[in-house]
């Protein structure tokens, strides 16, 4: 007879459990079908060389970070001091893909804030970012020498993540 | 007055200037483009993720619907379309996801719940039955008499 009358509280704490792991999760986390699958190939023009261009494939033989990034994106200048670090610490280089924008913006907004970039491809039309499965900047994908994704985070970089997942991944992958 | 009027009037016009504003540039083959919207439907808008390709207007629907268009008339079939999207941004853009291991319990979980608490309304009845019977046996002979006498008063 006590056994039955726990049950409601039971059932209310499975419950509970539910929703609370529910909370920790974030819906806007699609985790990437990419990872672990060849970067799609790209060639683009250069946002600072007008007229040059860069390719995926010009980046094969490097470990190299593709950022997502836009002069109209709020997040991308959370992230962007951290980046400005990495890139002058010339740990590992960072391509820059500046997504749906307008190059004088663009160049500004560098020049303004600093420019972790090797370089920079402008995707103004968006379709390599849809090529990426890019649907909320910033993103960035880790890519390793044989032109593998290795790793995506959406939304800024940390200093946790990139702590914790993409300077170990990137010793890992350099060997 | 006057003001409320022409506020009244702006509110209800409204709707109509920005649907203008943000209309799209429709194929000029009206069965293409009812494809791209039937396809549409089916696909999850990602920045807006309870709204459908064909509903949202966020940047990013507009331009996977104009791919969509894109596909569709160069003669992928609805099936490749679907494929071209999940290659990008996996099952998660589909509103009916395959099943497969990852989605088994999506699709059945309803059913097996189902079937639990129909095996827990029989169990429940089926003991509900014994106790009947218990108390029918319990009360047998005088006793039954006795009560139904002082029932009946």
């Amino acid at each position: 007879m006590r056994a039955r009358l726990l049950l409601p509280l039971a059932l209310f704490l499975v419950l509970v459990g539910f929703l609370a792991l529910g909370l920790r999760l974030d819906p806007r986390e699609v985790p990437s079908p990419l990872v672990d699958k060849p970067a799609p190939a790209f060639s683009l023009e250069q946002l600072h060389q007008p007229g040059a261009r860069i390719a995926a494939a010009d980046m094969k033989g490097q470990v190299w970070l593709l950022n997502v990034w836009a002069s109209w994106c709020v997040s991308c200048r959370e992230e962007h001091p951290l980046l400005v670090e990495l890139g002058k610490a010339k740990v590992v280089p960072i391509v820059g893909l500046n997504y749906k924008d307008r190059r004088e913006d663009a160049l500004a907004w560098l020049e303004r804030l600093g420019n972790p970039y090797a370089v920079s491809a402008m995707d103004a039309d968006g379709r390599v970012g849809i090529d990426y499965g890019v649907y909320g900047v910033p993103e960035t994908y880790l890519i390793d020498r044989d032109g593998t994704i290795r790793f995506k985070q959406i939304g800024p970089v940390t200093p946790k993540v990139l702590q914790d997942s993409i300077l170990p991944l990137v010793k890992k992958l350099r060997g | 007055m006057m003001a409320r009027l022409l506020m009244a009037l702006w509110l209800a016009a409204a709707p109509w200037a920005w649907a203008a504003d943000t209309a799209q540039p429709a194929a000029a083959d009206p069965a293409l483009e009812k494809r791209v919207m039937a396809l549409s439907a089916e696909l999850r808008c990602l920045v807006c993720q309870n709204q459908s390709l064909a509903d949202s207007h966020a940047d990013l629907a507009i331009d996977l619907r104009n791919q969509v268009r894109e596909l569709l008339a160069a003669g992928k079939s609805e099936a490749e379309v679907k494929a071209f999207m999940t290659a990008r941004y996996g099952d998660f853009v589909l509103y009916r996801p395959p099943v497969k291991s990852t989605t088994v319990l999506l699709w059945v979980g309803p059913f097996v719940l189902l079937l639990v608490a129909v095996a827990a309304l029989f169990v429940h009845l089926a003991r509900r039955r014994r106790a009947d019977a218990q108390t029918a046996e319990i009360l047998s002979g005088e006793d039954a008499q006795r009560a139904r006498q002082l029932l009946e008063g």
